[in-house]
């Protein structure tokens, strides 16, 4: 790869790929994130591979190995373009008879997704309700490009709104066209705060302390159950090198860092080989593109810290330092790394500054409502029927989301609450499921935005243990330099736990509440302010359980092993499926006959539950 | 010159104070226990929170790192900063009720009671010693180690430090084990009156953690194991 020298010759190159690309050519699609590699992408591509060669399709058949589309449950999946058929949960058998269906240019109907609602199957991948209801401007890119390939994504309009960007400013004159830009569009930080982009980089634009300003990706993602950012760095990292390009080029900025976090190896793989594509094709470097303008992009690996997503802890672990936030002011912007101007935005965000430069401020901010412009990743996970990457504009309703994109409850029973925006968010109940999402409304609610997790619950699931689980996962990860941070989440979990495990009293239940207020509004960072919202939520959504565990010692959902026991009822055929199953040797009964459950034995694993195919086992 | 108000006192204070110095200037008696004149401000105790802004935006921030605004409203002891304060006392006398210090606070503020499941830590890991030793003794022999609940305080790998003096001076500007109240059955400690000074470590086989970095401690003599 040649370094480009000009705009012109980025132009040209440009255009020469498009113009040698042949769209009519079948291309087999095959999503390989590490949520597809899990589920046996890679087998289907090392079958893939071996039959085109071996039959000699080279020229005929293309394949494409790209980033999660986003229907995780569906993987390991296909997508055959020109036609965009959609084949789920392939096997490796399957993938030679689509190879070959392909070849012939045949569809294999039986192999289609099948809509369980109307019990009929679709061909094509739009047409499917799941992607149907979405607005896919960051995930169509993931099925796009393959993301070790920088030509690819210069082919599909990679790069074209860093070189309009210098283009514009360049020709007008204007150095502050790419601020102004951002900010009409309305774009908010989607890392979970919704502070607007615009404001933050025209703070930036006009720090003039000192030589030198930081502008940081933060990809040290670690709510559990969300994995958009991931999804992103690994399915399109070039998006988020031209975001922070552009960023870079609009605020002055001299170097860029991209913190992300050391679990995600194949992130950190497709991002290395991304910086050095860029590097070399004269994208990052010394006078980029022939203007005076000079910006390179480091990757820094963060050791999995949940704090160190908080934006002065990150800046601290950047430094070598223990990841400790600090207060504010100064603010990064004003003081940040290395004591120098620094912003810092999500993956997310940056992957959007180059949809807006493409489109345009104006047309970005057509899709979602006034104040929450343009669309918004979901990780929609938990019990819910279709879970995956769920691309939706801004002021969608919950329940939209849950039920039109997410296909409602995964079993037989109805979905409760949803829980938005990681361990600092709260939880929604399905009688809220009309609220719209945006920043405000869920604020309103007691819960965040956050970066974008959602996790469904049904009726099987306890919020008491839910809140339980959260404050768990926070009092590991608070970083402890706060006292009533560290110590509030440990009492809160301590509270929590009496609670499911039934020895809680309806004092503790007014002490958690006064503690949790407490520890939201005495604590220095993001991480303790939001940390009671988990509690907090559930009180206020979900009191009557909580007052079951206490005043009755019951668990309405089954969930709480202290509260609850296992019994089998008459619709037991004595199949001794449970018996063998069970690893306390708590069942007992003849074959025909029915069993009986031991309670002292009982270890309350609910796997006897799950292998009963009569709806035997009871749980009180 | 910075003017703000402090109660509704309009006050002017050099620019760069932190609102703790300029209330304790005015007279406002504000409690800490992490921070210490000479020390940079941590912000770990959180004791020293008061409210600034106007409601709805009314916020708590540690007032030792909180640098003074022009027109800032702060307020020193509204009923929502007494509320927090009472509660981070009740939650420091839940896990560390031998310490003077803390007893005499949570006295001042009438905590009477606390409800949650007692403790007897030795540390509060509020950093005094930790800022001491890199700050006003150039050692940094100590430092905080792990996050959340397995956060500590020591030397790299618990072995003793190469660059430690034995100054002894982050046992003393410890507010936790400083003036340790030696009340003999530790459950029945919270008092709130103890004035006994005996030099601390002296009932060193009764704690287990003590933390110590002296060896042999010049306060009590008694040699580490």
């Amino acid at each position: 790869m040649d370094r480009l020298k000009s705009i012109d010759d980025f132009l040209i190159l440009q255009n020469r790929l498009v113009a040698n690309r042949d769209p009519r050519i079948p291309t087999l699609v095959i999503p390989a994130g590490t949520c597809g590699q899990a589920s046996g992408a890679n087998d289907l591509i090392r079958i893939t591979k071996r039959e085109i060669l071996r039959r000699k399709w080279t020229d005929q058949i293309h394949l494409r190995i790209t980033g999660c589309h986003g229907f995780c449950e569906m993987e390991p999946s296909v997508l055959v373009e020109p036609r965009r058929v959609f084949y789920p949960k392939i096997g490796p058998k399957d993938m030679v008879r689509i190879i070959e269906a392909v070849a012939r240019d045949e569809v294999l109907e039986e192999l289609f997704f099948v809509d369980q609602e109307t019990n009929r199957r679709i061909e094509k991948q739009d047409e499917i309700p799941f992607f149907k209801k979405q607005i896919r401007t960051l995930l169509s890119f993931n099925e796009k490009v393959d993301p070790i390939r920088i030509y690819n994504y210069i082919e599909n309009g990679g790069y074209l709104a860093m070189a309009l960007a210098m283009a514009k400013v360049l020709l007008n004159n204007n150095p502050q066209y790419v601020v102004e830009e951002v900010k009409a569009s309305g774009l908010r930080g989607r890392g979970g705060a919704g502070f607007h982009t615009g404001l933050k980089w025209e703070l930036l634009e006009r720090q003039t302390n000192g030589n030198g300003k930081f502008i940081i990706c933060n990809a040290d993602e670690g709510d559990p159950g969300a994995y958009m950012d991931r999804s992103l760095l690994e399915g399109n990292p070039h998006s988020i090198i031209e975001g922070m390009i552009i960023g870079a080029y609009g605020t002055g900025a001299t170097d860029g860092i991209v913190y992300v976090r050391n679990e995600y190896p194949l992130a950190i793989k497709h991002l290395t080989i991304a910086l050095r594509q860029a590097r070399e094709l004269g994208f990052l470097g010394e006078k980029i593109l022939g203007t005076d303008f000079s910006f390179d992009i480091k990757l820094v690996k963060g050791a999995g810290a949940f704090v160190c997503g908080e934006e002065t802890a990150l800046i601290k672990s950047i430094e070598g330092k223990m990841g400790e936030p600090r207060q504010r002011p100064p603010y990064p912007v004003q003081k940040g790394l290395n004591g120098k101007p620094t912003i810092i935005n999500n993956v997310e965000t940056w992957a959007n500054i180059p949809v807006i430069m493409r489109a345009g401020a104006k047309n970005f901010a057509k899709i979602g409502t006034e104040k929450n412009s343009g669309t918004k990743i979901f990780s929609l996970v938990g019990k819910i029927k279709n879970t995956g990457l769920v691309e939706v504009p801004m002021g969608m309703t919950l329940g939209e989301v849950v039920y039109g994109i997410g296909g409602g409850p995964a079993g037989n029973t109805e979905i409760k609450a949803v829980q938005t925006g990681g361990p600092s968010g709260g939880c929604i109940p399905a009688s809220r499921f009309d609220l719209t999402i945006d920043y405000e409304s869920l604020k309103g609610l007691g819960s965040i935005m956050g970066s974008g997790g959602m996790i469904v619950m049904d009726e099987h699931t306890c919020m008491v243990d839910v809140a339980r689980y959260f404050m768990n996962f926070l009092k590991d990860e608070s970083c402890g330099k706060c006292f009533t941070c560290r110590k509030g989440t440990q009492r809160m979990y301590e509270i929590l736990d009496d609670i499911a495990t039934g020895k809680g009293t309806l004092g503790s239940l007014d002490l958690l509440e006064e503690l949790a207020t407490t520890v939201k509004d005495t604590t220095l960072c993001g991480l303790g302010q939001t940390a009671p919202n988990p509690v907090l939520s559930t009180l206020r959504y979900f009191r009557n359980e909580y007052l079951e565990h206490i005043e009755h010692k019951r668990c309405p959902a089954g969930v709480c092993k202290e509260l609850i026991t296992y019994s089998i009822n008459k619709n037991c055929t004595g199949c001794q499926v449970c018996l063998r199953a069970c690893s306390a040797e708590a069942i007992t009964g003849k074959k025909k006959e029915l069993h009986a459950i031991d309670p002292d034995k009982c270890i309350k694993c609910g796997t006897c539950r799950s292998v009963c195919k009569f709806d035997a086992v009871n749980v009180r | 010159m910075v003017t703000f108000y402090i109660n509704g006192l309009e006050v002017s204070v050099e620019e760069g104070s932190t609102l703790l110095e300029a209330s304790r200037f005015f007279g406002f008696p504000i409690p800490t226990l992490c921070h210490m004149e000479g020390l940079s401000p941590y912000g770990a105790c959180r004791l020293c929170v008061v409210e600034i802004g106007k409601a709805p935006n009314a916020k708590l921030v540690t007032s030792c790192t909180y640098p003074v605004e022009e027109g800032l409203q702060v307020r020193t002891a509204s009923s929502r900063v007494v509320k927090a304060r009472k509660m981070i006392l009740e939650l420091l006398l839940a896990s560390c009720p031998q310490s003077k210090t803390i007893q005499d606070l949570a006295s001042a503020y009438e905590i009477r009671q606390q409800r949650f499941k007692q403790e007897y830590e030795d540390c509060i890991l509020c950093g005094r010693c930790v800022r001491m030793c890199e700050e006003q003794m150039a050692a940094k022999a100590i430092g905080f180690r792990g996050r959340g609940e397995r956060r500590s305080l020591g030397t790299p790998f618990d072995l003793k430090s190469e660059v430690c003096r034995l100054c002894g001076a982050c046992m003393y500007v410890c507010p936790a084990c400083q003036l340790r109240c030696t009340f003999s059955s530790p459950e029945e400690a919270v008092c709130g009156g103890c004035a006994n000074l005996s030099p601390p470590c002296l009932e060193k086989n009764s704690f287990d953690d003590m933390m110590c970095y002296m060896e042999p401690c010049v306060a009590c003599e008694i040699k580490k194991d």
